[in-house]
């Protein structure tokens, strides 16, 4: 699948929910089933932090593909965070330079990557490209 | 003591209060970050914008005239609120952090040196942190911490031992922002003075819960928002004593706070303008005064009774959901409340409690030294104000139990 498959499976995920209740209920479960974190990389050098909740982020780049793990403190922007993990991780550089992110605004969760909200994850975002884009002029 | 006005009556004057948000009423609890504004305030400062809109203390035309005169009768009605002795002792500024900055350079280009101490508390909001911390990187002088207890009570012992001669200022709140302590600043004032050390207080939290008497504190200065008072924002009050304020230098230069420029040499104006550079917020300081009536028209001490009895029932509801921990539990303390429950992050919290409608505060409320004190990244605070209710106090606590279901 690619990127957009990706995010049109989400959003259709989602979809199914009747209220925000149910949509963050089910980012909680995401939450608690983001794969665990290597504590060895919970390091300032990897941190990303936002006033609200803290994220991690640690990149891996092995045959021509980004490998993302992350984590945060708090449950729901772990969510967030396990979605976004699902979005780009085993990626080539250009694949995620040249994407376009739109399933958040679809599943309504646009509020939780506003800049006003320093939850971390626009942070995490931006990071997520920085990296490729370091990645991609190794190439 | 009872309120002027019927609950239904005061909360018709605070128009948001009928907002949805999320398509849920409501329930504003986030009254320490800032407070709502009655319509007699939003009205006048529209009615100054419509009707006596033009420069203060600049011209000699009607206009100029009528307004000038409402911005000195509201800096009237702060000195009688804060009873402090003359109106030239009320400077108004941009707000409180404005206020301790302008004493933090003030002050200490006239009196702070190498070697020479400053002593704050451990419950300080950053805004009585970082410019004492900016003034002693300048003149290479130390910071002192009063520590403070598990409950969040100051150690007037500690506090005690800290003062030396080489101790030029105190600055302390008069209540947390964050544990709703109410600080015995009376006498941490009579304690300094003892040994000729001037005290700021800050008083962004203290301002807005009832009757404060600068006169008897005799605290040396007091700086408070007016948007954490029902009044504008971008306003504020550094009340000092004239005696002190004449000898500090002046922080900022330009128009109206001089007495007679020459390019050789300027001159300074008189208090309270030595201390009032460039066109003020005029506006603002005229609304702030609409507010501090509205308040006492209500009956100050009857806010401060509502607002207890709502800070019981708040305590009462959350004390009892398992596992939550409520983080200030001094005897003496204003409608504010801490909390976490159980091992849920604040974040996660706050973010439920605001598709609930319920607005409260998450994070470390600009307080990080308190917040490493108790070993946390950050708390959920409500603040109550008198125009919450009881039932909105219930919603609170059934939100924060559905919470810690959620999060089971």
């Amino acid at each position: 699948m690619n990127i957009n498959e990706i995010q049109d499976q989400i959003v259709e995920e989602f979809a199914q929910f009747g209220d925000w209740m149910e949509r963050y209920e089910y980012l909680i479960d995401l939450g608690r089933s983001l794969a665990p974190f290597d504590e060895r990389h919970k390091t300032p050098e990897y941190l990303i932090e936002g006033c609200q909740s803290k994220v991690w982020l640690y990149p891996s780049f092995e045959n021509g593909i980004i490998t993302f793990s992350a984590e945060s403190d708090a449950l729901i922007t772990r969510g967030i965070v396990a979605l976004l993990v699902r979005v780009f991780s085993g990626r080539t550089p250009a694949e995620i330079v040249g994407a376009n992110i739109y399933f958040i605004e679809k599943i309504g969760l646009r509020e939780n990557l506003s800049p006003t909200r320093s939850n971390g994850l626009l942070a995490m975002m931006k990071q997520m490209r920085l990296y490729a884009l370091a990645y991609k002029s190794k190439q | 003591m009872k309120l002027a006005k019927s609950i239904e009556e005061i909360r018709s004057d605070f128009p948001i209060l009928s907002t949805k948000a999320h398509g849920k009423p409501l329930i504003y609890l986030d009254n320490g970050a800032t407070t709502q504004k009655p319509l007699q305030v939003i009205s006048v400062m529209e009615e100054l914008y419509r009707t006596t809109n033009a420069n203060v203390h600049r011209g000699v035309h009607y206009l100029s005239d009528r307004v000038s005169d409402r911005y000195e009768a509201a800096r009237e009605t702060v000195r009688a609120f804060i009873n402090a002795r003359s109106r030239e002792e009320i400077i108004f500024t941009a707000g409180t952090t404005a206020s301790i900055n302008a004493i933090a350079f003030s002050f200490g280009e006239r009196y702070v040196g190498e070697g020479d101490e400053i002593v704050i508390s451990g419950m300080e909001h950053h805004a009585n942190i970082v410019p004492w911390q900016m003034l002693c990187e300048r003149r290479k002088a130390r910071l002192k911490v009063i520590p403070f207890s598990e409950e969040g009570v100051l150690d007037l012992e500690a506090y005690r031992s800290l003062l030396s001669e080489r101790t030029r200022i105190v600055a302390v709140t008069h209540v947390s922002n964050v544990l709703g302590t109410v600080n015995p600043v009376k006498e941490i004032v009579a304690e300094a003075h003892r040994q000729g050390i001037p005290v700021l207080v800050d008083g962004a939290q203290g301002i807005q819960h009832g009757l404060v008497d600068v006169t008897d504190i005799d605290c040396d200065f007091y700086v408070f928002s007016g948007h954490k008072v029902y009044g504008p924002n971008g306003i504020g009050v550094l009340y000092g004593k004239a005696e002190l304020l004449n000898e500090l230098p002046p922080y900022q230069g330009g128009g109206d706070m001089v007495a007679n420029v020459t390019f050789e040499k300027t001159t300074y104006n008189v208090l309270p303008f030595k201390f009032e550079a460039g066109t003020t917020n005029f506006t603002g300081a005229i609304g702030l005064g609409t507010a501090l009536d509205y308040l006492s028209a209500l009956g100050r001490e009857a806010v401060a009774e509502r607002e207890q009895v709502l800070l019981a029932g708040a305590t009462a509801g959350l004390s009892a959901i398992e596992g939550l921990r409520i983080y200030g539990t001094a005897p003496h303390k204003v409608s504010v409340i801490s909390f976490l429950p159980g091992q849920i992050h604040q974040y996660d919290a706050g973010m439920i409690l605001d598709k609930m409608g319920i607005a409260v505060r998450t994070g470390t409320h600009c307080a990080q030294p308190l917040m490493e004190r108790y070993g946390i990244t950050g708390n959920i605070r409500a603040s109550m104000a008198f125009y919450n209710t009881e039932e909105e106090i219930e919603a609170l606590v059934k939100g924060v139990k559905k919470v810690t279901e959620m999060f089971a």
